[in-house]
């Protein structure tokens, strides 16, 4: 048994993704994970969380105001 | 998506008034320009205005923008204080997230118990994607947690996330350490989390 419960897996979730955490914390990591159904869940939705922001839509500029930047860029005084 | 030519490259011809670079960095960046904009104002038109503001003062202070960040990031931290101003002037729902104490509710963890530490419950499994998740809701709820964010998570969220730049961005940026950044990056994914849940279990039972 290592000292890694769920309390403190969540908050390392991020760490271990970005693959910042000591090689034994991540060992312990891996092995809570292995062996936790809760924690494994709660890690692939931190990974579902991010993959929806990263659909998030982000708009292009409407024509309208493209087409006024690229004349204020036109116009620009030297 | 076409690597952009290097920072001194587009500089010089942003400089040299040449118009193609210009397009280049404006069709390419305002879309995530204005989602990140969203964050800070309450309306879509509002985030537009923000983002051509933006793009006012880069043209007119590209000549003098010395270099000491990258192009992006210059321009997004002008993003960013523009955004803020305007976002202070508009009634804005306060910050609900905090940037300390834990992330997940205390008391979905056993105190005592058989297992202390450790999950009751697990968290309620989320609907797949084939389950026909209503997406524009989804969108929708993720925009309004985004604003729910204290500033800085929310910049690092938006930026990390949903617009795909490097820790290493990131914390140029924010002038954050590493740590520091993992931190606000960590907080704010748990809160999205959580609100999702919430909704997905709203959605389950209703
Ligand atoms: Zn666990």
């Amino acid at each position: 048994m290592n000292d890694l419960d769920c309390r403190r897996f969540v908050e390392l979730v991020t760490a271990f993704l970005e693959s910042a955490l000591a090689p034994e914390q991540e060992q312990e990591f891996v092995d809570h994970l292995a062996r936790c159904d809760g924690c494994d869940r709660y890690l692939d939705q931190i990974r579902q969380t991010t993959q929806a922001l990263d659909g998030l839509p982000g708009e292009a500029l409407s024509p309208e105001i493209r087409a006024t930047l690229l004349d204020a860029f036109r116009h620009r005084p030297r | 998506m076409d690597e952009l030519p290097v920072d001194g490259d587009l500089i010089r011809r942003l400089r040299d008034r040449d118009e193609s670079a210009f397009t280049l960095v404006l069709d390419r960046w305002s879309p995530g320009l204005r989602r990140l904009a969203r964050t800070f104002v309450s309306t879509d038109e509002s985030a537009a205005e923000v983002v051509q503001e933006t793009w006012l003062a880069v043209i007119e202070g590209i000549d003098r923008f010395e270099g000491r960040s990258s192009l992006r990031t210059w321009v997004y931290r002008i993003l960013t204080n523009t955004a803020k101003r305007r976002g202070s002037r508009e009634r804005r729902v306060v910050p609900i997230s905090s940037d300390d104490g834990p992330t997940v509710d205390p008391s979905r963890f056993q105190e005592d118990g058989p297992f202390p530490g450790h999950w009751w419950e697990f968290p309620p499994a989320w609907p797949t994607p084939e389950q026909g998740v209503l997406r524009h809701e989804v969108q929708e709820l993720l925009t309004q947690t985004l604003m729910q964010l204290p500033e800085r998570q929310r910049v690092v969220l938006a930026l990390r996330d949903a617009d795909g730049w490097s820790s290493e961005e990131v914390c140029e940026l924010l002038g954050v350490t590493a740590a520091n950044q993992r931190v606000l990056l960590h907080r704010a994914r748990a809160f999205v989390r959580g609100k999702l849940e919430q909704y997905y279990t709203q959605e389950a039972t209703s």
